[in-house]
């Protein structure tokens, strides 16, 4: 994992602890807006929207655990299950933002909640680990080795990691589902946790992405 | 003298009296009147009356839901002693806890065992068949009887669930925060045919008599076969698994009789006979058709219809393993609140003890519903 930095909120004295990421989305996210966050674990990401971007604040997570961190911060519109399945009781465009944060790579089918987050949100903001950083191609083309890194620690064997993609790869899923892009966002995090927006050879330089799209 | 620091103590069960002169209407046509209901409660009022909770029992429980309720007792016989008390997750030193035994129940309230004042004779079957609604009716008579407007949580499991969702129906501006645990918007049919074959083992019962017992002896036959029959849906099979295996209860091989060989059969005929001593058979019948006749969405067209305008924010909370109530009968409750975009909570607990695990998984309960309460106290 990168970094977190914890944030204490004054109100009711929870902490949360934000990824780089997670800064960079709560920027993208309009004030006000309805949100859902797919698999939002303790509820960081979400906690930090409700109080900065007074959002009304809906996650799913398939951990018992999870949710027990998202009502001790007082989030109340938590759910406890399969991402697909959170997300059937929503009428099409009735969210504004869907979020996927760091989730798409374990997925076993990607493309039918990526379509199935389009219906529901009017804008999708997906995140993942972008597997054309260099210091991955360089494990797998000079080591010979399945690359390990701080956002990809696992051994092939054991790793959650089972649709490992790249930037443009997800472009290519994008265009399959008809999606159109409006924000990407190549990251390139720093050594002190800290990150900058890869602007040169961003498949290269960048060890994650950020898309906002819309179906 | 208790000493008992994590426990509310001793505590006295009350009495309210209530439909002496214009009687309780029931769903069924008919009128109940005079009523009394029993009730305990717990930790104090606030001055601005807005840090009430009601608890709502299930099938066998009552009014005394913590501590102890006399002084020779060894340890707290309240129902729901390890979730109520100070510092506990219905912590009584910040919130105001009540509970009251249902009508139609054996445990103080009105039901078929009372006295029918027309006739000077207990009712036994001439008792109007009660409701879920109508339960929550007479608790509803008994809050305002406490002078409290707005509750700020009703919570229970099971059946005491079914009167918490029937609360939100039909008080919704008196509740602004619901716990239905390990229940049913409506009860599904295998749950019914549980019931029924409780009620046959006791109107099957000789004793029984047309429920027309009173004075004899209890139907205790058929009460704790229906008994026994309902420790079996508590319980899961992993549990029965854990607890029993295939023990053999004080031998060391089969005795090819039909006594008692195995440990599940000890403990099923123990749970039934300790029933019998404290329960009314015709109270069994009244309260188990009530469970049957329960659907939240009766009148309405959909469970989606039925939550439309609830402000009341939620957590709804399943075992994995009950099979009574089976999760899913919960993510029906959840998935017609969000379909109303009313704040819910979901979380299904992992347990292996089935239906009883709303009673056993403190835990994970306690900092779900302290969690939930704290936040919710100062959001609503």
């Amino acid at each position: 994992m990168t970094a977190m930095e914890p944030i204490k909120f004054e109100e009711d004295g929870t902490v949360v602890n934000l990824a780089p990421e997670h800064k960079v989305i709560i920027d993208l996210v309009e004030e006000g807006s309805r949100v859902m966050d797919l698999g939002c674990g303790d509820g960081d990401l979400l906690k930090a929207l409700k109080v900065l971007k007074h959002v009304r604040a809906e996650g799913i997570d398939l951990s018992e655990e999870a949710i027990q961190g998202c009502v001790e911060k007082g989030l109340f519109n938590v759910h406890h299950g399969n991402l697909d399945e959170g997300l059937a009781d929503y009428p099409d465009k009735s969210v504004d933002y869907v979020i996927l944060t760091n989730t798409i790579q374990v997925l076993h089918h990607p493309m039918d909640l990526v379509k199935e987050m389009a219906r529901v949100g009017k804008k999708c903001i997906i995140s993942f680990p972008n597997f054309g950083f260099w210091r991955v191609r360089f494990q797998l083309a000079f080591g010979g080795r399945l690359p390990k890194s701080p956002r990809l620690p696992y051994e092939w064997y054991d790793t959650p990691n089972i649709r490992l993609v790249t930037i443009p790869d997800f472009e290519d899923l994008c265009r399959a589902a008809n999606l159109r892009i409006l924000r990407e966002i190549p990251m390139r995090t720093l050594s002190n946790g800290q990150y900058r927006v890869a602007k040169i050879l961003p498949n290269l330089f960048a060890d994650a992405a950020i898309f906002m799209v819309e179906g | 003298m208790i000493d008992d620091k994590e426990s509310v103590g001793l505590v006295e069960t009350k009495y309210f009296e209530f439909a002496k002169d214009s009687p309780l209407e029931l769903e069924c046509g008919r009128t109940l009147g005079p009523i009394t209901l029993a009730y305990e409660t717990y930790g104090g009022l606030s001055p601005a009356k807005d840090n009430a909770i009601l608890v709502l029992h299930a099938l066998s429980g009552d009014a005394h839901a913590a501590g102890y309720s006399s002084a020779d007792e060894e340890k707290p016989s309240g129902w729901w002693d390890n979730m109520i008390g100070p510092g506990k997750g219905l912590d009584t030193n910040k919130y105001f806890i009540i509970c009251s035994n249902i009508i139609g129940g054996c445990k103080g309230s009105t039901g078929p065992s009372s006295i029918d004042p027309a006739t000077g004779k207990q009712y036994g079957l001439t008792f109007p068949v009660v409701t879920i609604p109508d339960m929550v009716k007479a608790q509803k008579m008994l809050i305002d009887h406490l002078g409290i407007d707005r509750l700020l949580c009703v919570i229970g499991g099971s059946m005491g669930g079914m009167q918490v969702l029937q609360w939100v129906i039909s008080y919704p501006e008196m509740v602004r925060l619901a716990i239905p645990i390990a229940t049913t918007a409506r009860l599904s049919p295998q749950a019914i045919a549980f019931d029924e074959v409780g009620r046959a083992a006791i109107m099957g019962d000789p004793g029984w008599m047309g429920g027309d017992y009173y004075g004899k002896a209890n139907p205790e036959r058929g009460l704790s076969i229906a008994r026994m029959i309902g420790h079996i849906t508590y319980l899961s099979d992993k549990s029965m698994h854990q607890k029993f295996a295939r023990k053999l209860q004080d031998k060391i091989e089969y005795d090819y009789d039909f006594v008692t060989d195995f440990q599940v059969e000890s403990y099923l005929r123990y749970k039934g006979e300790s029933f019998v001593k404290r329960f009314d058979a015709n109270s069994y019948l009244y309260i188990s058709k009530a469970m049957d006749y329960f659907d939240l969405a009766q009148g309405y067209d959909s469970l989606k219809d039925t939550f439309e305008g609830i402000t009341a924010k939620f957590l709804v909370i399943s075992f994995s393993s009950d099979w009574l109530f089976p999760p899913y009968q919960s993510k029906e409750i959840v998935s017609a609140l969000r379909q109303n975009n009313t704040e819910a909570v979901y979380t299904e607990i992992h347990s292996d003890y089935g239906h009883d695990a709303f009673l056993l998984e403190v835990e994970q309960l306690t900092r779900l519903i302290s969690n939930f309460l704290m936040h919710g106290q100062r959001k609503t």
